[in-house]
């Protein structure tokens, strides 16, 4: 076991900009406020929130699609190119990435075993044909289905697709941004064991992007809890979604239905937090239903909570006040 | 009986489908027609553009054998410098056209990957050539210049760089923003690539359509520019100078002016027939 992680990022924050108006002062978003995470090779983190919380931003942090404004990335040791240099085009070849829209993120005017050709054209690999066609075949396509354009094919068959092309460069990391949301449900379980099936057998770590809790848990080795651009628990799949500990990720794993069994649902009050407004102190106390005066003070920080070393940012999980009764 | 109906009703309707427009089968044929006499121009004029016929001065159409269009006022058979004149205008429509859209598609390609300032300078430019008359901007060259058929094609092929300029950087910033040239982009590729085998393609029938609309309006320009006496000069010949100096005798010889008048309105007509069929042929989404 190699002591550098395949990927550390450490401190990643990413700032936007946005202009209220046509003469409104420019307001900071911080879509991504000190996220830190590491992956080893051949692992799966799964990362989940809700819309809007940074989980693809960080995504994109990660693979050096864009430059954090403070914090880094290190892939096998090494800092992140910056985007659009040789370097870093050549370090695509081990790191790539699968889309929410299968048919958005395919040229609709080539065909699917063009594209799927394309990176081994772009890091000059060679023996093409041939490794286009056991492409097609490890994701469960047809070779004969190379000629079909992107619009001939189901959706299902388009991710495939998707996933060859991330594939063919036998990248050390994939990260897969929602890929399951714009799929139907018997297409999702296909996709999904293909991941896992695929990473059992090229031992590419995974970065899971998703807001479908099911998923990541059949999928990760670990899970990270994002709320507004920071993690709030991280643990191992089992531990989180069955014993979460931190209040947004109890209300998160109440709310996957369960057929058969009653089960009290916690109900979040108000509205997601608009980021660009970062409540006081625990960014999520405003909606927290066990909230204390402490938490809309001081900002919880994200460490091993004393009992069972789960990785935790609450006043409240970490024992160090107690719970407020919900009202 | 509707069990043998049904089969044949589907068969008629796949290949009614499939049988090309007539309108555009006359604009593929005319165009044609209009590119072998300028390619043929030499061997098929009957007599040279200059050659005068001093006895069959304004001579009508079917008055003589010899000169099945007529002459103008100097003897010069209407055929020959008919066929001449198309060969002329559809060198300098074409060449602009395509002059014209290089210039505009680099330069909004240019504008879209750069940004921040290398944008500002081509819309500076852009919204400058789009403020400027262009006859007076036409004028201007020719004056200082002189007048050579290689500055006039250049010329003309300034005319509507800025409309593709325009497209292109607004089709390619909005093409950067969709998934697939992100997700080309972040396979390592150049954005030669990018640009050359994705974004290109992508917009090209966008671009294709304007240049469609572009070509008719270089014709029509390089037709009034000759007319004004500034484009094509005499002894050369084009289908606008031919108008130009052919209304002097439009009540007593009228054939002078109506045979070219007759062969732009058709040619500029076919290009946009033909440019519309094609935007929807070169989507192969479209079927």
């Amino acid at each position: 076991m190699s002591a550098v992680p395949l990927l550390e990022a450490t401190g990643l924050t990413r700032r936007y900009a946005m202009r209220r108006g046509l003469f409104g002062r420019p307001v900071e978003v911080r879509a991504v406020d000190g996220v830190s995470l590491a992956l080893e090779r051949g692992r799966t983190l799964g990362l989940v929130g809700e819309s809007g919380c940074g989980k693809s931003t960080t995504g994109r942090l990660v693979l050096g699609l864009e430059r954090p404004d403070a914090g880094g990335v290190a892939f096998e040791g090494r800092p992140m190119p910056a985007p659009g240099t040789p370097a870093w085009r050549a370090l695509r070849a081990r790191m790539q990435m699968v889309f929410q829209d299968p048919l958005g993120a395919l040229d609709r005017r080539m065909t699917i075993g063009a594209q799927i050709a394309e990176p081994l054209e772009i890091h000059s690999i060679g023996g093409r044909p041939e490794r286009v066609a056991q492409l097609l075949r490890d994701v469960g396509l047809r070779p004969d289905q190379a000629g079909r354009y992107p619009h001939e094919l189901s959706g299902g068959q388009r991710q495939r697709a998707v996933l060859a092309r991330a594939l063919a460069t036998e990248p050390a990391l994939l990260v897969c941004d929602e890929p399951i949301s714009a799929l139907d449900v018997s297409i999702q379980a296909q996709v999904m064991n293909l991941l896992v099936e695929l990473q059992a057998r090229l031992g590419t770590a995974i970065l899971f992007v998703s807001h479908d809790l099911r998923a990541v848990r059949q999928v990760s080795h670990r899970v990270a809890v994002m709320y507004l651009g920071r993690i709030v628990e991280e643990g191992e799949p089992d531990a989180v979604l069955h014993d979460p500990a931190h209040p947004y990720a109890q209300a998160l794993v109440s709310a996957i239905p369960h057929p058969g069994r009653r089960q009290r649902r916690i109900l979040l009050q108000g509205d997601p937090p608009n980021p660009a407004d970062r409540p006081s102190g625990c960014a999520f106390h405003p909606r927290c239903p066990v909230a204390t005066t402490l938490c809309a003070r001081e900002d919880p920080v994200l460490k091993p909570r004393p009992g069972d070393g789960r990785h935790v940012a609450c006043h409240v999980a970490q024992g160090e006040v107690p719970a407020r009764r919900a009202a | 009986m509707s069990g043998i109906a049904l089969p044949l009703r589907v068969a008629g309707e796949g290949r009614r489908r499939r049988r090309w427009p007539v309108l555009v089968l006359c604009a593929i044929a005319w165009l044609g027609l209009m590119l072998g006499v300028a390619l043929l121009a030499d061997v098929i004029a009957p007599y040279a553009y200059t050659a005068l016929d001093l006895r069959n001065r304004l001579a009508s159409p079917g008055a003589t054998v010899l000169h099945p269009l007529g002459t103008d006022e100097l003897g010069r058979d209407v055929l020959s410098r008919l066929i001449f004149s198309i060969r002329m205008s559809l060198l300098i429509a074409f060449g602009a056209t395509v002059i014209g859209a290089l210039i505009g598609t680099s330069l909004g390609v240019l504008a879209a990957h750069f940004r921040g300032f290398v944008e500002q300078v081509v819309l500076a430019l852009v919204d400058f050539s789009a403020s400027l008359p262009f006859l007076i901007l036409a004028l201007a060259v020719l004056a200082f210049f002189g007048n050579s058929l290689t500055l006039f094609v250049c010329l003309l092929g300034l005319h509507a760089w800025e409309r593709y300029a325009r497209i292109a950087r607004g089709l390619v910033i909005s093409a950067g923003a969709q998934g697939y040239a992100a997700a080309v982009r972040q396979l390592g590729a150049s954005p030669w690539r990018v640009y050359g085998r994705h974004v290109l393609p992508n917009i090209a029938s966008t671009l294709i359509v304007s240049m469609t609309l572009a070509f008719p309006e270089i014709i029509l320009l390089e037709s009034g520019l000759s007319f004004l006496g500034l484009g094509v000069q005499p002894p050369e010949t084009s289908l606008g100078s031919m108008v130009g100096y052919g209304r002097e005798y439009l009540t007593r010889a009228p054939w002078i002016l109506l045979s070219p008048a007759a062969v732009i309105v058709l040619t500029t007509f076919s290009v946009s027939v033909l440019g519309d069929w094609l935007r929807d042929r070169l989507d192969p989404t479209l079927t």
